[in-house]
């Protein structure tokens, strides 16, 4: 637990360096998420480093690609590439692109992505391709709260359970929060776990800055259901740096070199 | 003097495409089929009950069906969608550039009812723009076979010979079925199926017949006129233009397409290129939507048929 703790915040640290290297970028979801992806990498998804293509792997989909920052944390810290490399990040030339692009070969990455309101359907052919492979691995699709307004998450979700996909799981970094300011206002995508539900899903919320939480939710979210799962994970955009936490401002921006300081010493 | 070329009889496309998907899914267990409801309509059928297993019915949902493709593209398999191509090259068109392009994903899309020649459906239904929109898409491959025997190729083409997105268009009223069926199909190489010294006609689909049949009507009144076949608009045959550049006066080309964007404008962009460029006459539609009618008049009335085609040469060889 201590450990995944740890590596919460090593990921936290290694987004703001990269941001604030980059100038420009997604801070507050990706801090946001940082405990969901901990979580993944270091403790419930099975993947080989040195063979990034293991077909035995199990598959994350990010379809909000503007967290990509998180993403390439997580998987510098998983050893997919050296740690240095993230401060290349939205570099001409770099294989961290500001929304992940797989031509530019970056070990680990499932899929290029960034149009929001993709990567479920994705993630609905890749499950579809496991069964029919007779393969036991999983496939975690990462969706925002905002993302839920394209609807093209709908036709994704009707499909998944009309094809009763159980071993596709989505999550639902579900802050609230987008880049004109409070879901609710902008467009409300709620009541969410009953459109799921009635979606033919089954649905879990948990919080989704607790480690302990989310390490429940997710020993649950494996046991077969006959049908898609969605765990809805309540977050705190911008979670770990308490002077911007909860602020939709800084859902695209980057700190500068004098935030950074502040932003680091904040993060425990 | 004998015709250049017979018909066989009257054959439409999403029958060679049915057929030649089928005959793909006996040899390749890695194609799947994804369905968006209509798939008798245009041709999908086949597959779907020879292997239903490998068919997966996805509902009136065409972005999720790019999506889904991709998925399966990633892990391997060889995902063939179609529906007609007003939904399923314009309605998904950021899916196809991102999920499919930008992963540079080897998915084969049917774009069906393809033309005016979709007749009494009327505007709605007939895809007219989806040749420009589907050209520009980086690492994409364009193919627009010429009658029913010629889209089976150009399907076992799109399996064989290519490892990114293909968008495949044919349609739904019987046309002449005439290419001799060992006529070899080669992705981005273009068929000069008649020869001639007077007149150049390039045409794509369809219009590739009445071409020939306009050639054949010159060829009465003394006038010689190659018609090439570009089945391929992408990667567009640059050096067989380029060679019809240097030894003809102008070009004329021919398409069920709007004028912008299609064939025409693929051809023009190799021709200014050329160190000789010559005119080049764009038979298409004219910036505009169609209507209901049968096939036949509305080919008449929007100026796609081999008489216009004649008209076009003669103006421009007087
Ligand atoms: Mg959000």
């Amino acid at each position: 637990m201590e450990i995944l703790q740890q590596k919460a915040l090593d990921i936290r640290r290694d987004v703001l360096l990269s941001l604030s290297e980059a100038g420009s970028g997604h801070t507050g979801g990706s801090l946001g998420m940082a405990d969901v992806f901990a979580i993944l990498y270091f403790h419930q998804l099975k993947y080989k480093p040195t063979e990034p293509l293991w077909e035995g792997r199990d598959r994350l989909v990010l379809s909000i690609g503007h967290i990509a920052p998180v993403l390439y944390a997580t998987l510098a810290h998983a050893g997919f590439f050296p740690k240095e490399e993230l401060c290349t990040l939205r570099k001409l030339g770099s294989r961290l692109q500001g929304h992940p692009g797989r031509d530019h070969g970056l070990p680990g990455l499932e899929l290029s992505a960034g149009s929001l309101g993709q990567g479920l359907s994705v993630g609905v052919g890749m499950a579809l391709a496991a069964r029919l492979k007779n393969a036991n691995h999983k496939v975690v699709v990462i969706c925002g709260d905002g993302e839920l307004q394209e609807g093209s998450i709908w036709e994704a979700a009707m499909s998944a359970a009309h094809h009763r996909l159980d071993n596709l799981v989505v999550v639902v970094d579900r802050n609230g929060l987008q880049i004109d300011g409070k879901t609710v206002d902008v467009m409300n995508p709620e009541p969410l776990k009953e459109k799921w539900e009635a979606f033919g899903w089954r649905v879990m919320e948990t919080n989704g800055n607790s480690i302990p939480d989310l390490m429940n939710a997710f020993e649950a979210l494996w046991i077969p259901a006959g049908k898609p799962s969605c765990l809805l994970a309540r977050t705190t955009m911008g979670k770990g740096v308490a002077s911007i936490e909860g602020d939709y401002r800084w859902h695209g921006k980057a700190p500068d070199a004098q935030e950074l300081v502040s932003f680091l010493n904040q993060l425990q | 003097m004998e015709p250049f070329y017979s018909s066989r009889g009257f054959k439409a496309t999403k029958e060679g495409f049915a057929e030649g998907l089928e005959q793909m899914g006996i040899l390749y267990p890695k194609i799947v089929g994804l369905g968006a409801d209509i798939t008798a309509s245009v041709g999908m059928d086949r597959f779907a009950r020879s292997f239903p297993e490998r068919f997966f019915s996805l509902g009136i949902a065409e972005q999720n069906c790019i999506g889904v493709a991709a998925g399966l593209a990633l892990e391997g398999l060889l995902p063939v969608f179609s529906t007609y191509g007003v939904f399923s090259a314009l309605r998904t068109t950021d899916q196809i550039r991102i999920s499919l392009c930008y992963n540079n994903l080897h998915v084969i899309i049917g774009g069906a009812h393809a033309g005016i020649s979709v007749g009494p459906d009327g505007a709605t239904h007939q895809a007219l723009e989806d040749i420009a929109v589907m050209r520009v898409m980086p690492n994409m491959t364009v193919l627009s076979p010429c009658d029913a025997t010629q889209t089976a190729l150009a399907l076992k083409a799109a399996v064989e010979q290519c490892n990114g997105p293909v968008y495949l268009r044919y349609g739904r009223s019987p046309v002449p079925d005439f290419t001799p069926p060992d006529l070899a199909f080669r992705v981005g190489k273009g068929q000069i199926l008649h020869e001639g010294n007077d007149a150049c006609i390039l045409a794509t689909g369809h219009l590739v017949w009445e071409a020939l049949q306009a050639s054949y009507a010159l060829a009465q009144q003394n006038i010689a006129c190659r018609v090439v076949n570009l089945h391929t608009i992408k990667p567009i045959d640059t050096e067989l233009i380029a060679g019809c550049t240097a030894r003809f006066p102008f070009l004329v080309t021919a398409e069920e397409h709007q004028r912008s964007g299609g064939l025409g404008s693929a051809v023009a962009e190799v021709v200014t290129g050329c160190p000789n460029p010559v005119p080049v006459v764009r038979i298409g539609m004219e910036d505009r939507f169609g209507e209901s009618g049968s096939p036949e008049e509305l080919m008449e009335k929007y100026g796609l048929t081999a008489r216009h085609l004649i008209l076009a040469v003669r103006k421009m060889l007087r």
